[in-house]
């Protein structure tokens, strides 16, 4: 008994609606807050600071000498142009340190960027791949330094 | 020498491939039986000889040989043993050679193994996989090469990174890519059933013990990949929906929903087209998950070093193993045989229910992993998709899983009938629904997440109780009998009931984490006392100490219950001066009601108080030991008699009267 046309009508219809299930409650979930967050350099937030409810990541070096450590630290993004305050509440990672690559996830609020996850590198030869373009935007990045 | 050797026998081992690959094919094709009958030697002498190539690499590791780049690049004379052996697969080049070797290993375990297995689908299917197999040993040789030789040696070598330096870590890879790559036997069974156009019940019968096998080692990898992040990572969690994660989670949702429904098609001889198709998605999958740790798509620990060239290579092998193997499918399935009816409600219905929910859960995760990739490619928007999204898509489609899933596994074969199988179930429901509403009326506040995940949790295992109560009749015939009944169950139900109330304790534990974790992050002193739910946790010393290739700072705590001393715990700051590079070694107190974690965090500069963050986790070990009792479960499975490898063709053989094909 080869397979009856209706047989492969039923098969089409049960795949393709099992494609539009999955994908309408992917992209549902995607537009909620927090759920994606986009990733802005600190010259596009100076620039244009997004809205305060704006999940977004931001990415550069951790400027030298701004870092005060404490329950809350505090320290300055920067892509050599813009500079944006972060605070965070937590233990940073161990690979955090001034001069370093950094991406910082939360909200920008008043100036600030109120940080609730700060991604660092896994190990020496990595820098984050939003850094290094933020770098690169801004005309500073060198390859090997 | 031995690294030429090893690199010679590598060439072998392409070359064997390479034959392996194309004359028992045209052996099964024209049915010239001495071409078909070089599958099975041609695949075990691919195995040795990639066995040699890897035992020199291995013997250039554990003698610290710096002539050669890879073991400059990443050992050291000072690392212990353990990390020099697991340094051989630390890093791109070994990490393929483990991949190949393993896939080889799975091509000389059907030759062994198969003997009873019809000719022409054994030659397909050796076929098949060595040329898988080929490809890889290709982009091993060409791009890249681990035997590569240094005209000046290096003193000492650079150090493997140190976040690899731990025991979980040294056995995650190797269980990950017995699972990843074992899915390729699956594979190559569905493609050369294909070519056949004929699928049937020893075909399925052949197929899953290696489907199980793949799937309990896939567990265990990532069990082992999932303790090590929740204890070296220091950050206290278990699960982080990063990319490299979901790589390797999607084969397995896909290889899930495969072990079902093969036994379908075994049982019942029906949902083959469906079978085939799952069989090429996992092992697609796995080849997805190589090539986007691989190719340095995303940067994590996983991706050793990202070169255009390798990442180009393993996109043309994805293109056309993929490509190649669906529009085979395209071509071949609607040809394809069907078989048994069945009505909805049946136990054919609720495992396609299974497959839907499993296949919905992946594709979500798929949309999550792949659509930061697809926007930034076609709009150069950076998104990132976090562990929000995956709680939000993926925890729904796991709800409706378990909401069915014991009621499914209880429903007979073709036809049932609710109203016969729901009353067995009312003590689990009713059970279930007091467990919710204890949950609730004991903690404070609404939130919805404890009562209900420890609702779920207790339905799953009260309901694979139910299901063996049932079978051995407990209650309604003397207990003897029963006992006795027990003991003569075939091992695959155990399986099946014992993966099932894995997956329960695996659940629970998640819910008891997600909804009940206490945290505490401060600035302490040597002398402080950290109180967190109900425990003090004294803050005693910060000494130095040096271990054999890293000086730490050891933070001392004593874990206090009601005054008396639970026990004494450490946590360091490793530093690795060769990779200059520090590491974060938790401190956990573990047991099966809870987890106590603290890690010692920076000293600050004016105070020199240090940063300590402690966390009380219930029930947390039960989120790995629900997932090892769940790969328990399919050892159990793969252990039953009826599915031992080769005894469907000898169950042919014994009774002639069967439909036996033409060879």
């Amino acid at each position: 008994m080869v397979m009856t046309r209706k047989k492969k009508h039923r098969i089409i219809l049960v795949s393709a609606g099992l494609a539009l299930l999955t994908g309408a409650s992917a992209f549902a979930v995607l537009g909620t807050q927090e759920a994606a967050s986009f990733f802005r350099t600190p010259t596009e937030i100076a620039e244009t600071p997004p809205s305060p409810d704006t999940y977004l990541r931001i990415g550069g070096l951790v400027a030298e000498g701004s870092w005060q450590t404490g329950a809350t630290h505090k320290f300055v993004v920067t892509d050599t142009v813009a500079n944006i305050p972060v605070t965070f509440t937590g233990i940073v990672p161990d690979l955090f340190r001034e001069g370093q690559g950094v991406v910082a996830r939360g909200y920008y609020q008043d100036g600030v960027f109120e940080a609730d996850e700060i991604l660092a590198k896994h190990d020496e030869s990595y820098v984050p791949k939003e850094v290094k373009d933020s770098l690169e935007e801004a005309g500073h990045w060198m390859p090997n330094s | 020498m031995t690294a030429e050797l090893g690199h010679f026998a590598l060439i072998l081992a392409f070359a064997v491939a390479l034959v392996q690959s194309v004359a028992p094919m045209v052996g099964a094709q024209r049915r010239w039986s001495d071409w078909m009958a070089m599958a099975a030697p041609a695949a075990i002498t691919q195995f040795l000889l990639i066995a040699v190539s890897f035992a020199a690499l291995t013997r250039a590791f554990v003698t610290s040989d710096f002539s050669v780049a890879l073991v400059a690049r990443h050992s050291n004379s000072l690392k212990p043993m353990l990390y020099k052996v697991s340094g051989v697969w630390g890093n791109h080049e070994g990490s393929m050679l483990l991949w190949v070797m393993v896939l080889a290993l799975f091509g000389a375990l059907v030759a062994v193994f198969g003997r009873e297995l019809a000719p022409g689908l054994k030659a397909r299917m050796l076929s098949v996989q060595a040329m898988v197999g080929a490809a890889f040993l290709a982009f091993i040789l060409f791009t890249s090469n681990p035997f590569e030789r240094l005209v000046r040696p290096p003193v000492d070598g650079a150090d493997l990174n140190p976040l690899l330096q731990d025991p979980g870590l040294a056995f995650h890879p190797p269980f990950l890519y017995l699972g990843y790559v074992g899915l390729s036997t699956a594979f190559s069974f569905a493609v050369a059933a294909l070519i056949e156009g004929r699928v049937d019940a020893a075909w399925a019968r052949w197929v899953r013990p290696w489907v199980l096998i793949a799937w309990i080692t896939l567990t265990i990898g990532i069990s082992l990949g999932s303790y090590w992040a929740y204890y070296e990572l220091g950050w206290g969690g278990w699960w982080f929906w990063d990319p490299v994660e979901n790589a390797s989670f999607m084969p397995w949702l896909i290889a899930a929903a495969l072990l079902h429904c093969v036994v379908v098609v075994e049982k019942r001889n029906a949902l083959k087209n469906w079978t085939i198709l799952l069989a090429i998605l996992a092992f697609s999958l796995s080849l997805m998950g190589t090539f986007i740790v691989r190719s340095g798509l995303l940067t994590s620990v996983h991706s050793f070093a990202s070169d255009p060239t390798r990442g180009f290579f393993i996109l043309l092998i994805l293109f056309v193993a993929i490509g190649g193997s669906l529009s085979l499918y395209a071509w071949r399935a609607p040809q394809m045989r069907s078989g048994g009816v069945f009505a909805p409600v049946s136990r054919e219905g609720a495992l396609i229910l299974n497959n839907l929910f499993l296949t919905v859960a992946c594709g979500v995760v798929f949309v999550g992993t792949l659509w930061p990739l697809i926007l930034e490619m076609t709009t150069g928007e950076k998104i990132s998709v976090g562990a929000p999204f995956f709680d939000k898509a993926f925890t729904p489609m796991m709800m409706l899983l378990i909401l069915v899933l014991p009621v499914g596994a209880m429903l007979p074969w073709k036809r049932g009938d609710l109203r016969k199988v729901m009353p067995k179930l009312y003590i689990a429901i009713g059970l279930s629904l007091a467990m919710m509403a204890g949950v609730f009326a004991l903690q404070e506040g609404a939130a919805p997440l404890a009562p209900v995940g420890l609702a779920f949790a207790t339905w799953l295992i009260l309901g694979s109780l139910t299901d063996v109560a049932e079978r051995v009749r407990l209650g309604r015939i003397p207990v003897g009998q029963s006992l006795r009944r027990l003991g003569n169950l075939p091992r695959s139900d155990w399986g099946k009931t014992i993966a099932h109330a894995g997956f329960g304790l695996t659940v629970l534990g998640i819910a008891a984490v997600s909804a009940w974790e206490a945290e505490d992050i401060r600035l302490a002193k040597p002398g402080d006392v950290i109180e967190i739910s109900g425990y003090e946790i004294v803050f005693e010393s910060v000494e130095k100490v040096k271990g054999p290739n890293w000086t730490a700072t050891r933070g001392v705590f004593t874990l206090k219950l009601g005054g008396d001393v639970v026990s004494v715990l450490s946590s360091e700051k490793r530093f690795y001066p060769v990779a200059q590079m520090p590491t974060t070694e938790a401190a956990i107190d573990s047991n099966l009601a809870r987890d106590v974690y603290i890690t010692l965090g920076d000293q600050q500069a004016g105070s020199g108080d240090w940063a300590v963050r402690s966390y009380v986790k219930p029930l947390a070990a039960w989120i790995w030991l629900g997932s090892l009792i769940m790969a328990a479960g399919g050892l159990f499975s793969v252990a039953d008699r009826r599915y031992r490898v080769g005894a469907a063709a000898r169950k042919k053989r014994a009774a002639p009267t069967g439909a036996v094909p033409a060879e």
